[in-house]
């Protein structure tokens, strides 16, 4: 499956739902909606710009509960929430998911929330049938990753890299083996999904030979939306090409 | 409560914490082990002793501010003279003690964030005396307004990476620190400058600044045999105040921090987050941070950039809500008028960070009796600040 993240609201509230629609067209399977934060911390240039985009469009975590809600409904899709984990906590973790649930959200992921310090907020969200998807990375070792794969719902969002989010020309054999070797400890638990740095067909075709269920492609696609930003028709054709093009390696 | 106990779990009661990036957990939790390792190691501890007397130049004095202390016409002023300490501020202290440690950890490459500069100096120091490489992130409206800092990093052989995103500040150069740890971890200790980010940070940087405090008890002793009445000091992220007070925490002392009033809290356009802010999650930790109501992280404003910072140590929030240690702030102007009062009263030119300490030491000075006293933590020598008092008097220098 292909999951396709944007930056909810950028360049400004009335595109995501148009954004998003090409994206499908394409062959986008799941639509990850940012929320943009004014400190991301784990995400490169492209992604912070983006963010502040939409921070300068007035943006606020209420309004992209409404486009999840008008995505997840009208296009026919899953929609899963990204964000850090300030916004959730300054409205409070039930208040949250509980606008979430009602937004027809089927999963959320908060890089900077790991699971000793989610401990409410987790089974709360179970309890409602929110999916919580937390990250391993070449870092996790055994014993967090069996942690984590215990927490994570959903699938597992595997980051095959040092590093922040942005897109990559290439990668090193490097990350093929910890992507393999992460779907071998998973042992069919969960479904893995891959993320940061894929902007090509030809990465998509690696991390489904190392066994990923899913692959995220983020920067690329926002990078599209950044090249494009005076031209809307453009921008969505663009769109709905790169997403044609990633999914045409199809992972079942 | 048993203040001194903290953290518990890596919290300060709910404050602090891990809030961090899943790449960074396995790094912050064997920080956490190794630096319980080496902190009673033996060898470790006679090492950074030898280097705070011999190369930082402990122990600082407690100087009496006769002259000020007569001027405010109430309690005897006394100054913990950190501005003496080689670099000029209080931050050696900490880099030292980091950066033996990211040794021992087997970390050749070593990042910073700073914000005035001073915390930048000190590990470029730290770091050339003890043949590590340093990198430092410093927001370019920073880098402006502290180039002779700047440079004198340079000088000591560390590279500076200006830092063009967000209010290109402090927050954001701590931002980009965290980016390039997430991508260099296997090689690169981050060797955070104040009480601040995820657990062990915030406890370590207060281990480390803690020779303050426990020096001023020593050295108050040997004066009258009890303690300060009142210990005062400034706080940004708030490390030489945590290194001040925390020996201090079990004692009879009150304990004063001073935030940053900018142009005043009513103006937006400040540094006060314990007295502005609300709670929030930033940089790692659950602490006091200045945002809006959909916890997006506000741009701070202050006369000193050592203060300019949305967050605030998570142990000085723990340590405000239950009410142990007072927090006040002062405006730009009252810290360039403390500037300009300390510096002809008794010929010691502080920095703005601690001018904002000596401002409001001050102010409380005059309403006490003549028989208590007031420490004031003086974390750096002026001299980064003549330009921007220049500025401020409208004067060309």
């Amino acid at each position: 499956m292909l999951v396709g993240f944007i930056t909810a609201g950028d360049p400004g509230p009335d595109a995501t739902f148009d954004i998003a629609a090409a994206l499908v067209d394409g062959g986008v399977d799941i639509i990850e909606l940012g929320i943009p934060f004014s400190d991301p911390i784990a995400d490169g240039p492209t992604i912070q710009a983006s963010s502040l985009r939409a921070l300068n469009a007035g943006v606020t975590p209420p309004m992209v509960l409404e486009m999840a809600d008008q995505i997840a409904r009208s296009l026919n899709v899953p929609v899963v929430i990204l964000t850090y984990y300030n916004p959730i906590f300054k409205m409070g973790d039930e208040r949250f998911l509980k606008l979430a649930l009602r937004s027809g959200v089927s999963g959320i992921v908060v890089p900077d929330l790991p699971p000793e310090e989610s401990t409410g907020y987790r089974k709360f969200a179970q309890k409602e049938g929110i999916d919580t998807i937390y990250l391993a990375t070449p870092s996790t070792n055994p014993k967090r990753l069996s942690n984590i794969v215990s927490a994570t719902k959903g699938f597992l969002y595997v980051v095959p890299l040092f590093g922040v989010t942005g897109a990559r020309e290439s990668f090193d054999a490097y990350s093929g083996r910890v992507v393999r070797e992460i779907v071998g400890k998973v042992d069919r638990k969960v479904p893995v999904a891959v993320g940061f740095g894929i902007s090509k067909a030809e990465h998509v075709r690696s991390f489904v030979d190392q066994g990923a269920d899913s692959v995220i492609v983020g920067s690329a696609i926002v990078r599209t939306i950044e090249r494009n930003l005076n031209d809307r028709k453009k921008m969505l054709n663009e769109l709905e090409g790169l997403a044609k093009d990633l999914s045409s390696i199809r992972t079942s | 409560m048993k203040f001194k106990e903290f953290p518990k779990g890596g919290k300060f009661g709910r404050f602090g914490g891990q809030y961090v990036p899943e790449t960074l957990m396995p790094a912050v939790q064997e920080l956490d082990k190794s630096y319980r390792k080496f902190k009673s190691d033996r060898n470790f501890k006679a090492e950074l002793k030898h280097l705070l007397s011999n190369y930082a130049g402990r122990p600082t004095p407690l100087f009496f501010a006769g002259n000020l202390t007569k001027k405010c016409g109430g309690a005897k002023i006394y100054l913990k003279r950190e501005d003496l300490l080689h670099g000029g501020a209080h931050k050696i202290n900490n880099t030292l003690g980091q950066a033996l440690l990211a040794k021992r950890m087997g970390k050749s490459r070593i990042i910073a964030e700073t914000g005035a500069g001073q915390h930048g100096v000190a590990t470029a120091m730290a770091c050339a005396l003890l043949g590590l490489k340093a990198e430092i992130y410093m927001g370019s409206e920073d880098v402006r307004r502290q180039n002779l800092n700047v440079f004198r990093m340079k000088l000591l052989g560390a590279e500076v990476h200006t830092v063009e995103s967000g209010s290109k500040t402090l927050k954001d150069a701590i931002n980009e620190a965290m980016r390039d740890w997430v991508t260099n971890l296997p090689t690169t200790y981050y060797l955070i400058g104040s009480v601040v980010g995820p657990h062990p940070y915030p406890m370590i940087v207060r281990d480390f600044q803690s020779v303050i405090g426990e020096e001023i008890k020593k050295q108050f002793r040997s004066i009258t045999k009890g303690y300060p009445t009142a210990a005062v000091g400034c706080v940004g992220g708030g490390s030489n105040a945590m290194g001040t007070f925390y020996p201090l925490l079990d004692t009879p002392t009150k304990l004063v921090g001073v935030e940053a009033g900018g142009k005043g809290l009513g103006t937006g356009q400040h540094s006060a987050s314990i007295g502005a802010g609300t709670e929030g999650v930033f940089h790692g930790m659950l602490t006091y941070v200045l945002q809006d109501e959909h916890g997006q992280v506000k741009e701070t404003h202050s006369i000193s950039a050592g203060l300019d910072y949305p967050g605030v140590g998570p142990e000085h929030s723990f340590l405000h809500v239950e009410k142990r240690v007072d927090y006040v702030s002062v405006t730009d102007d009252e810290a360039a008028k403390a500037f300009l009062e300390l510096s002809r009263a008794e010929g010691i030119l502080p920095a703005l960070e601690p001018s904002h300490a000596v401002a409001h030491a001050m102010k409380m000075a005059k309403r006490m009796k003549k028989d208590e006293s007031l420490v004031v933590t003086l974390s750096g020598r002026g001299d980064k600040d003549v330009g921007i008092i220049a500025d401020y008097l409208g004067e060309n220098i």
